[in-house]
């Protein structure tokens, strides 16, 4: 993989970059995570790192900060080449990294986090006084007021967010590195984030700055390098993409073939959107995940939410499964207010939910495919009303078979199965409780294309049952090919909604996911 | 590889309670210190002769060891840790003393720094195997409950009483202040590790290490601090100053005994939660956990004083002081249900 | 199509195989124990019957062991749901004291009524002990360690109050047979766990009880999304295992035709808990195998014996059972196998992740 080389940036402190990567590869078991990958940061300048699930972004950035050994390519600081083992000696090299989730102690003060392990000493004892002084000057510096002998704690998570970029300047100032800082700020927050880093980089700290955001990567960056499927897509000045061209190389595919897409969907689109909808959302929200939106399904009715990574896809759905609690808004099913308080309340009404975190969401490991499959059922009659071992076993061949999940053992350990048959158990536990609506969350990510062919194969079968199916994906092809109705996602908020009726072309959706109207 | 859910519903999660961490830590703080002096005050109106400075430096003379063994529990507690093995621990330094002074002849100038060693080496080693192997420290000092009640027994199933001159000499003395209120060389000791253990939490790297260990191990990790180290030092302070105890102990009673101590870590976990820390680490006082220990010590001196209850209303009422501690540090809002 | 039902036999096999092994290593362990025992005591198998009721070394392990098999059992099933039980020692305390309390003030404190009434008393209590272990968990959110620890401080207390501190005395036939009777020529308290043993096993396996327990430990996140009332299945188990810690009580009370809160059911909690995880639930919760929680508590009730035995001083067994300790959680510790695999690098196996399969586990102790 080339990468297609852009001068540096003008106006950058120096002509060498700061960091430098060079066909980085990393392997998992069973995944290439990164593939000959490369990404150059000058000082003073703030890089966006973009890309869809799977793309390798975390793994980069843990490969960049030590948290993950290479297994091939170099890393250049000032030029000069590390292999980083553990944090701390990238931290000592001049990288710093501060996660989305704060990585501090809430019960120290705000001082002691900034300089834990680095406090002035006398006699080995911590001089506190100066402690304070010290942290207080640091703070003042960056234009930040705070308390700093409370604790940390106390604050808002910005302001945790901020304290953690402090801490990490004062610790080692070459290179910040930024891991989705905004997902949970509101618009004040980012502001005052964004001030913080823009005064940073103007003291010539080279930022990679990795969010979902597209509106912060135009606003606030210099240059972005794209990644997709573990490969480096290309480095861009932000000035030469616009939204639509930014997203379309982090979704990639060729638009030409997306067009030829055989619509079996389209036109069906209004006759199953008539009548009455088997679930109405009005209005719902939950604070910091998701803005307040309003959503029809009908029975019969596929509809695809599509956005990028972290527009708010999953948090909508959790919300229609009670495993969030909303802050606000109604549900009604069939017509009748249903408060969807535990995935109890939703499972009793019907509603069926596949997690896109198959593992840690979804299956029980340890049990067998067959406990696996009965465990929603079971669960919904409660341990005194048990299914028999018989009709267990029968239950676990029927759905085994039906949807050819391998190997075909009933008492194989779920854990040791691969994605795409583990995906299938997941489906088959909801499905044999034959669901009004089932919510499909990225149920095709990371499993091999034949499985996935079976998977929408089963999606629209369903649907022509009656089944009311809410289909989650980041591959806009699948969406348009399946859903009769598009909503689209983006920043957490619900933007539009597309009767998928043959009008909407894979560039009218990706204008939208992109710029947030359909134009 | 990338974000998932897992970190979402870690975000959604909401990071600080409604309750200032500040307020979670004083509130339980000042009931308890509001407690000791309501105990007192009734103790006062009730009993003649409660009132006195004696009553309260007996207070000290009686518990001496046990405010000792709860401020190494402390430590282990602040880091969200456990240490089960302090009453074996105890026992085992009981025994030691008295054997090698009684059955030996050894000098306890000598005794002394042997068992203290004793008793750090062996903390260390618990929390050098819990650091290395990931393994719940509940189970690994459990073993180590085990394997120091059971040295106890291989040293002797007897109660072995020291008669040495020199031992009985320090034990009786008692040093005398103004108005003929005495205390027993232990208190000092006892008072000296407390200062000691303030100092060390709140004004050196290694105790604010403690407390970062605590608030959030992985992040205490990824900011550079030395989270192994300071956890296998953890242990052996607890260690040591379950040895410290014994020594006291073994100067109290005069004598060494397996059975000795026998749920002594339970008194020091339940001085440590009265005192105001948080069972999930992080959050606490070395001097609340004096005052935890007053507050057993003064339930026992009521229980005394009241003539007809019996010794076991101390464990009921300590057991209910337990259940009330640790339901109000839950609605002050734990932020962690569960703590390794 | 054809070739699957011969691969799905074959991995059924292999299924069962794994299952066997989980019951294998604390199986073999245990049999060591006894012909170790053997060779110290030719007549160490020897059972002989006296009086028409059986006698032997064989058959003091079982009788001795019949409470911390039951203690163990109820252990099980809270560890399965990633809980622990440390307050089950003072429930043991609490019901002796209560059943020998009622006995002694009894009129008649020989009728079968008296003793029942007894009976009662202590399982009645005991529910209202486990519900409130259950609701500090479940409801409260604290800690299962924390929860059971305040229990475990003040229920000794409480089983003094209740004794007056005195060791309170009964005699009475009925209530003797609880622990040291005989039926059928088999000692009672046997029988009474070999029954308690099958139902538990008989209705976690029957109802949906064990899997939902077995989900809930395995995989918390996973459960609520699928609709288990996890907090139910906590006060449930946490009931089971006070009620199950009672039974204990009145055995080795009734046994010893006595009830001493000090000293009854002393270090229990620990010994029931090493026989869980000796017997193959991992303290992390999920699959629990009860089958290997007998074995596990038939270990550690020989281990005492051969302790005994040996004529080292019978307090000694603690040393022993630290060791097992340390032994079965480093075994168990999914670092220390990693290490060991990466010390054996030679190897041509791959090294397994964290699904190391149960006799790789073992074989690397």
């Amino acid at each position: 993989m080339t990468s297609p080389s852009t001068p540096p940036p003008a106006g950058a402190g120096g002509p060498r970059p700061v960091l430098e990567a060079h066909g980085i590869r990393k392997r998992f078991p069973g995944v290439l995570a990164l593939d000959g990958v490369s990404l150059r940061l000058f000082p003073g300048e703030v890089h966006a790192l973009m890309g869809e699930n799977g793309a390798g972004k975390s793994t980069l950035i843990k490969v960049l900060t030590g948290v993950h050994p290479a297994d091939g390519g170099t890393v250049l600081v000032d030029g000069r080449p590390h292999a980083f083992t553990d944090p701390l000696q990238a931290q000592r090299a001049g990288i710093s990294t501060v996660y989305q989730e704060v990585n501090l102690c809430p019960n120290l003060s705000v001082a002691e986090n900034i300089l834990i392990g680095r406090e002035p000493r006398r006699f080995g004892l911590v001089r506190w006084s100066e402690t304070r002084r010290r942290a207080a000057e640091l703070l003042t510096e960056l234009e930040l007021g705070l308390d700093v002998t409370r604790p940390l704690g106390a604050h808002s998570l910005a302001v945790q967010q901020l304290v953690a970029i402090v801490r990490a300047v004062d610790v080692s100032a070459k290179v910040l590195v930024l891991d989705e800082p905004t997902s949970s700020l509101d618009r004040e927050e980012v502001a005052q984030l964004f001030g913080l880093v823009r005064r940073l980089r103007d003291r010539g700290v080279a930022i990679l700055f990795v969010t979902h955001f597209l509106d912060q990567v135009f606003d606030l960056c210099d240059r972005v390098t794209v990644l997709r499927g573990g490969r480096l897509e290309g480095e861009y000045p932000i000035a030469e993409l616009t939204p639509v061209t930014l997203v379309q190389r982090m979704i990639g595919g060729e638009l030409a073939t997306l067009d030829q897409l055989s619509g079996r969907a389209h036109g069906q689109g209004a006759e199953r959107a008539a009548g009455e909808p088997f679930l109405r959302a009005r209005r719902l929200t939950r604070a910091g995940s998701i803005e307040p939106y309003d959503l029809d399904i009908h029975a019969g009715e596929v509809i695809g939410l599509a956005g990028l990574l972290g527009s708010g896809r999953t948090e909508a759905a959790r919300l229609l499964f009670g495993a969030d609690g909303a802050d606000a808004g109604e549900v009604s099913i069939e017509g009748r207010r249903a408060p969807l308080r535990s995935p109890r309340h939703a499972i009793a009404r019907g509603i069926a939910f596949c997690s896109e975190n198959r593992k840690s969401e979804g299956l029980v490991g340890e049990l067998t495919v067959r406990e696996n499959i009965v465990l929603a059922l079971q669960a919904a009659r409660g341990w005194t009303r048990p299914l028999t071992r018989a009709k267990q076993d029968e239950l676990a061949r029927h759905w085994i078979e039906a949807l050819d999940i391998r190997p075909a053992d009933p008492e194989a350990q779920v854990r040791h199965l691969s994605g795409g048959n583990q995906q299938k158990v997941l489906l088959a536990r909801w499905l044999l409780t034959e669901p009004r609506l089932l919510i499909l969350d990225e149920p095709t990510r990371g499993i091999d294309i034949g499985a996935k062919a079976e998977i929408q194969k089963l999606v629209a079968r369903l649907a022509d049952e009656g089944t009311a199916v809410l289909f989650i994906s980041a591959e806009l092809e699948e969406v348009l090919r399946l859903s009769h109705r598009i909503a689209v996602l983006r920043d957490h908020r619900m933007v539009a909604t597309l009767a998928n009726d043959g009008t909407v072309t894979p560039e009218r959706l990706l204008t939208t996911i992109a710029t947030g109207t359909d134009s | 590889m990338s974000t998932g859910t897992a970190d979402t519903a870690a975000r959604r999660a909401r990071p600080f309670p409604a309750v200032s961490p500040r307020t979670r830590t004083r509130v339980p703080l000042l009931v308890t210190a509001g407690l000791l002096v309501v105990m007192f005050g009734v103790g006062s109106v009730r009993y003649e002769g409660f009132l006195s400075a004696q009553v309260v430096l007996n207070l000290l003379i009686d518990n001496g060891f046990l405010l000792v063994v709860a401020v190494g529990a402390t430590f282990v507690i602040l880091t969200g840790g456990i240490d089960l093995s302090i009453g074996s621990m105890v026992a085992l330094s009981t025994m030691l003393t008295a054997w090698l002074v009684q059955s030996h002849g050894w000098p306890l100038a000598a005794v002394i720094p042997l068992v203290l060693l004793t008793g750090a080496a062996s903390g260390a080693l618990m929390g050098w195997i819990i650091h290395t192997f990931e393994i719940q420290p509940f189970i690994v000092t459990l073993a180590g409950m085990f394997l120091a009640r059971g040295l106890c027994y291989t040293i002797s199933t007897e109660s072995i009483t020291i008669d040495d001159p020199a031992t009985t000499g320090a034990a009786q003395t008692r040093l005398y202040g103004p108005g003929g209120l005495f205390v027993s060389i232990p208190v000092l000791i006892a008072l000296a590790v407390l200062v000691t253990a303030f100092v060390v939490l709140h004004h050196t790297r290694f105790g604010r290490n403690v407390y970062a260990l605590g608030g959030n191990e992985s992040s205490a990790r990824l900011m550079g601090l030395p989270t192994g180290a300071t956890k296998v030092a953890v242990y052996g302070v607890s260690g040591l100053c379950s040895a410290l105890g014994g020594l006291l102990l073994t100067l109290y009673t005069l004598s060494g005994y397996a059975l000795h101590a026998m749920g002594m870590e339970l008194d020091a976990i339940a001085a440590t939660v009265i005192g105001g820390t948080l069972l999930t680490g992080g959050s606490g006082f070395v001097l609340g956990t004096a005052l935890g220990v007053l507050v057993l010590g003064m339930i026992q001196t009521l229980v005394n004083f009241q003539g007809t209850l019996s010794s076991w209303w101390t464990r009921i009422v300590i057991g209910a002081l337990l259940l009330v501690f640790i339901v109000l540090q839950r609605l002050l809002g734990g932020r962690r249900s569960t703590a390794r | 199509m054809t070739p699957q039902p011969a691969t799905s036999g074959a991995a059924g096999g292999i299924g069962r195989r794994t299952a066997g092994h989980r019951l294998l290593w604390p199986a073999l362990v245990l049999l060591a124990l006894l012909l170790g025992n053997l060779a110290f005591h030719h007549d160490f198998f020897s059972v002989r019957v006296r009086d028409g009721h059986l006698y032997g070394s064989l058959v003091d392990i079982l009788r001795f062991g019949a409470p911390l098999v039951l203690v163990a059992l109820g252990m099980t099933l809270v560890i399965a749901t990633r809980g622990i039980d440390l307050s089950v020692g003072s429930t043991v305390a609490i019901a002796g004291a209560l059943a020998c309390g009622h006995l002694a003030g009894a009129a008649r404190p020989g009728s079968v009524a008296a003793t029942l009434t007894a009976v009662g008393l202590a399982l009645g209590v005991a529910l209202v002990l486990g519900l409130a272990n259950g609701l500090l968990v479940s409801g409260l959110g604290v800690q299962p360690i924390v929860a059971t620890l305040i229990l475990m401080v003040a229920g000794r207390g409480v089983a003094q109050l209740i004794t007056d501190g005195q060791i309170v005395t009964v005699t009475s036939a009925p209530y003797k047979m609880i622990g040291g009777g005989y039926w059928l020529s088999l000692p009672f308290a046997v029988l009474l766990a070999a029954v308690l043993v099958a139902l538990t096993s008989f209705v976690t396996r029957r109802s949906a009880l064990g899997m939902l327990i077995e989900s809930v430990g395995g995989n918390p996140t996973a459960s609520r999304l699928v609709g288990i009332r996890a907090g139910g299945l906590l006060v449930l188990v946490y009931v089971f295992s006070a009620l199950c810690a009672a039974v204990a009580g009145l055995m080795i009370s009734s046994n010893v035709s006595s009830a001493d809160g000090n000293n009854a059911g002393l270090w229990i909690e620990l010994d029931a808990i090493l026989a869980v995880v000796v017997g193959g639930t991992a303290l992390t919760g999920g699959r629990f195998s009860l089958g290997g929680t007998v074995l596990g508590a038939l270990v550690i009730q020989t281990l005492s014996t051969t302790v005994y035995t040996l004529g080292v001083p019978p307090e000694t067994t603690l040393v022993f059972k630290a060791f097992v300790v340390i032994v079965v959680c480093l075994v168990q510790s999914p670092v220390f196998r990693a290490k060991a695999v990466r010390r054996r690098a030679a190897t041509p196996r791959p090294p397994t992740t964290a699904g190391a399969t149960p006799q790789e586990q073992e074989a690397r102790a």
